[in-house]
């Protein structure tokens, strides 16, 4: 009955229903968008070195890089890498997080000490030193390693305020009252736990989706991560970047891809964050 | 105290026409006027969200920003509203003092409660800081804190509530002020506590002279402190007239259900009178009289305007309703105006109470927490006696009721029995099954049979989920899947409980208190339990909702053959709703047997400063009872005094001579069967009514 109710407070609240759109028209462009296009990302035209966009027929809509490649292709290539780095990394370490945190407060005792203590130790050590030790061992292996290694180093904030969210929660008589039922506990920290604290899980994962693309380029930058002759947003941009001025279609299309995407994800998480607070009017 | 309550000469207050609007337009406060004579005190209740907090804020100037107000205050003849802060800050604590519900927060936790009283005195007067020191201790002196001296050196988290809430008290008259707004200032607290602080309180009057607003829901307090009563409701003043009118020929409906909706110790009766629906909420308010929708003589012309407050017969009362005339002419009171609800049909008279089946049966229950200190290498200090050998039971069809005071062990007590788990100590048996010896899947069986009502019921019910899945989740967790029959079970829960079924599309949020309590309820009624077990259930309720869910938990009782535990320290409402009542102090019984039994001839000293204790909402029984006061707080369950746990504060126990008063501190009480009661008994050496000891009669 929950997921119903939220879900038709959601599609009723005009914020969400916007971004749900606009999430949806850009992961339309980006999986449906190369097939439209007259160039594949892997050409290189030889005789179009930065040629701003043009309309011609055949022509690069979005303009080429300095090797020949037609910017909107290798754009939308870069956005479907990004967005699958950015959901997962998101899903997987706010997931992590609320599990790991949730489960520290509410079961306590010497799981929650051993959970903490793991806990700070990730958060001590130097996340990008690891990442750059471990990512050479990875080459050749599936670029799927690197969103683990993103997610692994990028939850324990949170999952410490999860966990003194929980503290807090567990205290209150409703969670009593189920115990007092006899449901088990991960069903107690799923089902009343986790939902209480949704409003944290829901910022913390939009905001970890652009953090994700983001801190992917700054690993490709140093070479770790998604690498030539393949790309990503990041490395699109750390690229354009340089060139900004002199040749702006090289940075504000993947630039201004990416903020439309982190724009839409935000909404819609605004979107489903008040459909699942009661308290909010709609 | 009894000074006529017409005014002569000028009024240390007047307010008169005070509005508060909030910002987005929430009227809090409309149209409030009354004026307070030197050494009166007057009583303002109301029921939560009347606007009773909110008048006694702006008559100090301390509504947040955004708040408009308008009308005039004036102390003095000198008018408040809009008068320039600094002006505020001189007459607040010197003209105006006041006594807040919370006295944790209203002192700073980093200053010693001396320096806070003597600052109080320095910021008005010019006195050196030891003579100020010295007034301080005169202070805690006069509100009754022993060894003023020392204790003015403390912290305000060393002294209990009672005794923080008499150093509020006596911050407040630190400097003589005219006029002491109280707000609520015994809620918080234990009903033999508060006896003390409303005793202190009318010494403080008594020594400054000054006038009180006395702002409550609890009519037993005003009727025993107030000189003059006004009634709010909904932001607005209903009634007003001296205490005796209000409460013997009350002229307002409001007033007259309010009147008629406690359940009285003094009184009982068979069945409470509620007051259906709830308090509109004060953003949109209905086109007439607040009140219409709920009352009972309503008639279309109360939809038309709002009545203003009127002169009613003689004298100076006055009340706010187009039939106030009519209902004084024909002399009405509560009882003759509202429909008195139908009691439950009586399903069948109950065998006597030892052929029934014992629902559960607590045996020497012992709960005993260790007192840890250290933050790295934890050590035992100590032990905290929570529950320490109390033993029960309830049989099929009975009202159990646990009472006493806070930190007396009744929540623990429950815990233990709803965990189902085996007790430090002693045995808890449910349905004939001993909770020490339960395997998995019996324990899950038996919770079936064993369900809980708390407290708050906006506590107890998860914010975020749906009255529906709310409702579904005991069914869920034991096996009913089927979503069609778990629909229409919850639709029949509702229903049962006095809702509709499609509010299960809602929120706990959008319901008011009365309606979530209902909900809690309908929760533990899912699984068809023979047990229930309710901590507390209506004590967080207004009195007007609150006799409609008593009236509610009775019919569910007949109705569907149920047991209750029921934990209260309400004695009013027990005294109504149990058939049997278990007096707890200090982790074990003191008192139990029939209600009647141990209402009528209470045995255990305690139990009768309890039942002393409670105010009664009859302004002349009030004058004239006299009250056994209890000296001092509860002794801490960590270090109980030895022999008779009550021998500390017993006020019998002076009474006894020395070999006598001996055995107090040396030998234990256990319960044993007074010869004087069918089914009575009580913990004490030299119960009542056993020995010729005279009653004592502070």
């Amino acid at each position: 009955m929950r997921s119903k109710i939220v879900l038709a407070r959601m599609l009723r609240n005009p914020q969400s229903r916007y971004g749900l759109l606009a999430l949806a028209l850009l992961l339309l462009l980006a999986y449906a968008g190369p097939f439209l296009g007259p160039h594949d990302w892997t050409d290189k035209d030889f005789l179009a070195f930065m040629e701003p966009p043009s309309f011609d027929e055949d022509g690069h809509w979005w303009g080429t890089t300095q090797i020949g490649q037609d910017v909107y292709a290798v754009t939308l290539r870069g956005m479907q890498k990004s967005i699958v780095i950015g959901f997962l990394v998101a899903l997987f370490s706010t997931g992590l997080a609320a599990l790991v945190g949730a489960t520290a407060g509410y079961v306590g005792g010497w799981v929650d000490k051993a959970l903490m203590w793991a806990t700070d130790l990730l958060l001590v050590l130097p996340s990008f030193l690891i990442i750059a030790i471990v990512s050479p061992r990875l080459k050749g292996g599936s670029w799927l390693w690197f969103v683990v290694l993103l997610a692994l180093f990028s939850w324990m904030i949170t999952s410490r305020m999860v966990r003194s969210m929980t503290l807090s929660l567990r205290e209150r008589e409703f969670v009593a009252a189920a115990r007092y039922m006899g449901i088990p506990a991960w069903k107690i920290i799923l089902r009343h736990i986790l939902p209480n604290i949704s409003s944290l899980l829901i910022i913390d994962a939009t905001l970890n989706v652009s953090a994700a693309i983001i801190g992917e380029a700054a690993l490709s930058f140093f070479g770790f991560g998604i690498q030539p002759p393949d790309v990503s947003l990041g490395t699109l941009i750390a690229d354009g970047s340089a060139k900004a001025i002199g040749y702006p279609w090289l940075f504000a299309f993947p630039a201004g891809l990416l903020v439309l995407l982190v724009l839409s994800v935000n909404l819609v998480g605004d979107g489903l964050r008040d459909a699942l607070d009661p308290g909010s009017n709609q | 105290m009894n000074e006529p309550t017409t005014g002569r000469g000028a009024p240390v207050l007047e307010v008169s026409d005070l509005n508060v609007t909030f910002r987005g337009g929430v009227k809090a406060v409309r149209g409030v006027s009354y004026r307070l004579d030197r050494g009166e005190i007057l009583g303002i209740v109301g029921e939560s969200g009347s606007g009773k907090s909110v008048t006694s804020l702006a008559v100090m100037g301390l509504l947040p920003e955004g708040a408009e107000v308008s009308g005039s205050v004036r102390l003095h003849g000198r008018e408040l509203i809009g008068a320039p802060e600094e002006e505020l800050t001189r007459l607040r604590g010197k003209g105006i003092g006041m006594i807040f519900q919370d006295p944790l927060s209203a002192f700073t936790p980093v200053y010693t409660i001396g320096d806070q009283i003597a600052e109080a005195v320095r910021v008005h007067q010019k006195v050196s800081g030891d003579a100020a020191a010295k007034r301080a201790v005169e202070l805690l002196d006069l509100v009754g804190i022993p060894h003023p001296h020392a204790r003015a050196k403390a912290f305000p988290h060393e002294f209990s509530g009672g005794m923080r809430q008499r150093a509020m008290i006596a911050m407040a008259i630190a400097n003589d002020p005219d006029v002491l707004i109280c707000d609520e200032p015994t809620t918080a607290l234990d009903v033999t506590i508060q006896a003390q602080v409303l005793e202190v309180l009318k010494t403080a009057q008594r020594e400054t002279g000054a006038a009180i607003v006395m702002i409550t829901h609890d009519l037993g307090v005003v009727a025993g402190l107030a000189d003059r009563v006004l009634v709010m409701y909904a932001g607005k003043p209903v009634e007003l007239g001296a205490v005796d009118e209000i409460y013997y020929r009350p002229r307002m409906p409001y007033t007259m259900g309010l009147l008629a909706s406690i359940p009285r110790m003094d009184r009982p009766t068979a069945r409470l009178i509620p007051i259906e629906g709830n308090p509109p909420s004060p953003a949109a308010l209905p086109p007439g009289c607040p009140f219409a929708p709920r009352c009972p003589l309503k008639v279309d012309a109360c939809d038309d305007a709002e009545p203003e407050l009127e002169r009613i017969g003689a004298g100076g009362r006055m009340a706010a309703c187009i039939r106030a005339h009519e209902i004084d002419l024909k002399d009405l009171d509560g009882a003759d105006v509202y429909p008195v609800p139908e009691p439950p049909a009586e399903a069948e008279e109950p065998g006597p109470r030892e052929e029934r089946e014992t629902v559960l049966q607590v045996g020497d229950l012992i709960r005993h927490y260790p007192l840890m200190k250290g933050a790295v290498f934890k050590r035992r200090v100590g032990t905290v006696y929570a529950v320490d050998g109390i033993s029960f039971d309830v049989r099929e069809g009975e009202t159990l009721a646990l009472v006493g005071e806070s930190g007396c062990g009744k929540t623990t007590t429950l815990q233990q029995i709803m965990q189902l788990s085996a007790p430090q100590g002693g045995t808890v048996v449910v349905l004939g099954k001993d909770s020490a010896k339960l395997a998995k899947a019996e324990r899950r069986g038996l919770r079936q049979d064993l369900q809980i009502v708390f407290q708050d019921p906006m506590a107890a019910l998860d914010p975020r989920m749906p009255v529906g899945d709310i409702l579904a989740e005991p069914l869920r967790a034991h096996g009913r899947k089927d979503a069609k029959a778990v629909k229409s079970r919850v639709a029949e829960l509702l229903t049962l409980v006095g809702l509709a079924p499609e509010h299960a599309e809602r929120y706990p949020q959008h319901f008011s208190g009365g309606q979530r309590q209902r909900i809690g309820i309908a929760r533990a009624l899912a699984l068809e339990p023979k047990l229930v077990v309710l901590d507390e259930p209506v004590s967080a309720l207004d009195v007007s909702i609150q006799a409609g869910v008593i009236n509610l938990l009775e019919d569910l009782k007949v109705r569907l053959g149920l047991s209750y535990l029921f934990v209260a320290h309400d004695l009013s409402v027990v005294r109504h709703i149990a058939d049997r009542v278990a007096v707890m102090y200090l982790g074990k019984i003191a008192e139990i047997g029939e209600v009647d039994e141990v209402y009528g001839a209470p045995a255990h000293p305690y139990t009768r400063a309890l039942l002393s204790a409670i105010p009664l909402p009859d302004p002349e029984k009030e004058r004239t009872r006299t009250r056994i006061l209890l000296e001092g707080d509860l002794p801490s369950p960590a270090d109980p005094p030895s022999g008779c746990r009550f021998r500390t504060r017993c006020p019998k126990r002076a009474l006894l001579g020395e070999p006598e008063a001996r055995r107090c501190a040396e030998e234990e009480p256990s319960v044993v069967r007074l010869a004087s009661g069918a089914d009575h008994g009580a913990a004490c050496h030299y119960p009542e009514g056993v020995e010729a000891v005279p009653a004592p009669r502070p």
